[in-house]
């Protein structure tokens, strides 16, 4: 599968496991709810793990694990849910995660530039979307009047 | 007024460019309604019962005569010939064609205009005082805090889908003429003890269906916070603000739900984090200031006799300056309200040629510049009290001379069910039937201060519930009602509209009116505003004669 990581197209494979499946092998991203329970023994696993929070989660419980986890999906139940944006920067910059922030689930390619100026670096569209096209809206915009999250 | 420099200009033509691809694959079917009415709601544009509407920003009423050159072609080109200011200070086209909006927004840009964010669930144009920089009672001009306001939301990355729409406004007068207190943040700018200037905050005021008055969340802000302590309430909202149900959306349900207190402490907390990275230096603000600096005036112009001569001599004349007028900071000069409230227009509509009219006037007379109000007309901001004469006999050849401004004909009317799709009644033609009893001018400037506010439905855009009489359109089994409230006010001593009784139908609510107007004139005490006569004499005097045959 294809998804757009630091402004490259590039082959992915990391899988979303849900709560009640056990992990498959390679790189699995979990509930935070599961990561919170099993933390220890998904720590065991072969591959890498990482946490997919929900826009009603709160990000604070996971803040001390943060550097354990190479990656965080934050999943859009619909592309208007704003909260995505400001999870992300919270990470970015509250938080200081220096892994991967990526946005899964119902958003818009149009919308890819604001989310990296939020603090995204990766994008896995749901459905067929041109992954060129996203990619060129990264660049809709040469000139910001706010500051990148990860410069405050 | 602010001028665009190179990166302003950029941003402005790369956000026309993307819209133009939004609408092109919209048109191709790439992106679904759902998907592209989000976006187009972004770029003002609206799809309403007979065409889309686009809605134009004039960040903080500020328009020069080139802008309004522009906005005149493109109702001429794109439109039918007029367009409409808001209760925003914006402007309005009710006739564009989707395909052509891109091309009407490269036609803004060539202007520096634009319609970012002026609709949709984000922070919105922001709004000011229509007498900022002139009038007397100012402590400072707000213009410069506001445009690095209009600055720091124009495509803020982080709250562009909010749980609503967001609207500031900021008033640097004693006289709060920029309804702060029913705005998402309102700010005033205030002395402290030390003489500094700096912010009072309010939060959480607003209209539409549910009214309430802003609450004052910091009662001094330092200027150089200002931007941390918007972004600190903003990231609150956007992570904590409902998004189960659309009506309580807004943050006047969060601070009420959660109570200012709580809400004040997650803010400050949030506050703490970033106010230190986001410090707005000295320097900047100086900067914004020099782009509002007062013009060249005349030191000589209340030396001039042609004036008081024309009072004198022409009652007409006299009659316009003493309503539609109004006193600057400098002697000699005045500033000057064009009427958008002609008996037989709906109020705020302008056409193509009084646009131009009004371009080379503001030329002639008043630096090149013109300011929208919230209560639907125009200003000129600078007119020489020696120049007033001829500007009037202008206006006037265009029926922009009306002199109802602060009267009950100064309505502000949503444009209601001849235009919107959400409407349950008409209000365009309330207006022209309450003008219509209200034809006696002497009668009319008897009444004196007058505030009739005229919505169409329940989300309040013309703001009826803070009008001195509100009138709201309702639906009773298909047939166009109307409720009355009296009392209400934007302005300092804010307050929300009282329920006069069950609603009228509409043929007689013009009666109503009338008769309400009645009771005042019979009840009034003296010179008592009417106003201060509701205060005093409470619903009841009203109830009896409006619903006198019930
Ligand atoms: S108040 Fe209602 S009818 Fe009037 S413009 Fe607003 S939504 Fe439309």
């Amino acid at each position: 599968m294809q998804i757009i990581k630091d402004r490259n197209i590039i082959e992915d494979s990391w899988q979303f496991i849900a709560d009640e499946h056990p992990l498959l092998p390679g790189d699995c991203t979990v509930t935070l709810e599961r990561w919170l329970k099993e933390k220890e023994q998904l720590l065991r696993h072969d591959g890498k793990v990482g946490v997919r929070i929900e826009s009603t989660d709160n990000l604070e419980i996971l803040s001390g694990d943060l550097a354990l986890i190479p990656l965080v999906e934050v999943n859009f139940v619909i592309f208007s849910d704003g909260r995505a944006f400001s999870k992300a920067w919270l990470l970015k910059n509250r938080y200081q995660f220096t892994g991967e922030i990526r946005a899964v689930g119902n958003f818009l390619a149009d919308q890819i530039f604001y989310l990296s100026r939020s603090g995204f670096n990766a994008f896995n569209f749901e459905g067929n979307q041109n992954l060129t096209l996203a990619l060129s809206m990264l660049n809709d915009f040469s000139v910001s009047y706010q500051k990148p999250a990860n410069q405050f | 007024m602010y001028q665009y420099n190179q990166d302003d200009q950029t941003l402005i033509n790369e956000r026309v460019a993307q819209f133009r691809s939004q609408t092109e694959r919209f048109l191709k079917g790439e992106l679904d309604a759902d998907q592209f009415r989000a976006l187009r709601l972004m770029n003002g544009l609206y799809i309403q019962i007979h065409a889309p509407m686009l809605r134009v920003a004039i960040p903080y009423g500020l328009l020069s005569s080139t802008q309004l050159r522009k906005l005149a072609h493109i109702a001429r080109k794109y439109d039918k010939g007029y367009c409409h200011f808001t209760t925003r200070q914006n402007v309005q086209y009710n006739w564009p064609k989707l395909e052509e909006v891109p091309d009407i927004l490269a036609e803004l840009a060539e202007v520096q205009m634009h319609a970012i964010q002026t609709s949709g669930n984000c922070m919105r144009n922001t709004t000011s005082d229509h007498l900022a920089g002139i009038c007397k009672d100012e402590i400072e001009d707000p213009r410069p805090y506001c445009e690095i306001i209009r600055q720091w939301t124009t495509l803020h990355p982080e709250f562009a889908y909010l749980p609503r729409k967001f609207k500031i406004a900021v008033s640097g007068a004693l006289h709060d003429r920029a309804a702060t207190q029913f705005h998402d943040i309102g700010l005033h700018l205030v002395k402290n003890e030390q003489g500094e200037t700096g912010f009072k905050v309010f939060v959480g005021g607003g209209l539409g269906r549910t009214p309430v008055i802003g609450q004052v969340i910091r009662p001094y802000l330092e200027k150089r916070h200002l931007l941390s302590y918007l972004e600190a309430i903003l990231r609150i909202y956007n992570l904590f603000g409902r998004r189960d149900n659309k009506y309580k959306a807004r943050i006047k349900i969060l601070v009420k739900e959660e109570g200012l207190e709580k809400f004040k402490s997650l803010v400050d907390e949030e506050w703490h984090h970033i106010k230190d990275g986001m410090e707005l230096s000295d320097e900047r603000i100086h900067e914004m200031q020099a782009h509002f600096v007062l013009p060249h005036y005349d030191n000589s112009a209340s030396i001039d006799s042609t004036f008081p001569n024309h009072l004198e001599s022409d009652n007409a004349f006299a009659t316009w300056v003493k309503h539609n007028t109004v006193e600057h900071k400098v002697p000699g000069y005045r500033a000057a309200f064009v009427s958008l409230k002609a008996p037989d227009e709906p109020p705020g509509d302008i056409t193509d040629s009084q646009l131009e009219v009004v371009a080379d006037l503001a030329d002639r007379f008043s630096f090149g510049e013109v300011r929208s109000t919230h209560r639907q007309n125009l200003v000129f901001a600078d007119v020489k009290q020696a120049d007033l004469f001829d500007l009037w006999q202008q206006l006037n050849k265009t029926k922009m001379a009306t002199p109802n401004i602060g009267t009950a004909t100064d309505i502000i009317c949503c444009p209601g069910l001849d235009f919107c799709s959400l409407a349950n009644a008409g209000s365009i033609g309330i207006t022209r039937e309450i003008n219509e009893t209200l034809d006696n001018l002497d009668y009319l400037h008897d009444l004196g201060d007058i505030k009739i506010n005229i919505s169409g439905c329940m989300n309040g855009c013309a703001h009826q519930s803070v009008g001195h009489i509100g009138i709201l359109g309702v639906d009773k089994k298909g047939e166009e009602w109307y409720q009355i409230t009296l009392g209400g006010s934007s302005e300092n001593e804010a307050a929300i509209g009282d329920r006069l009784g069950p609603s009228v139908p509409k043929d007689q609510i013009a009666q109503a009116v009338a008769a309400i107007l009645d009771v005042y004139v019979k009840n009034r005490i003296e010179d008592e505003s009417f106003l201060d006569m509701v205060k005093r004499a409470g619903l009841t005097p009203f109830k009896k004669q409006v619903y006198a045959n019930h």
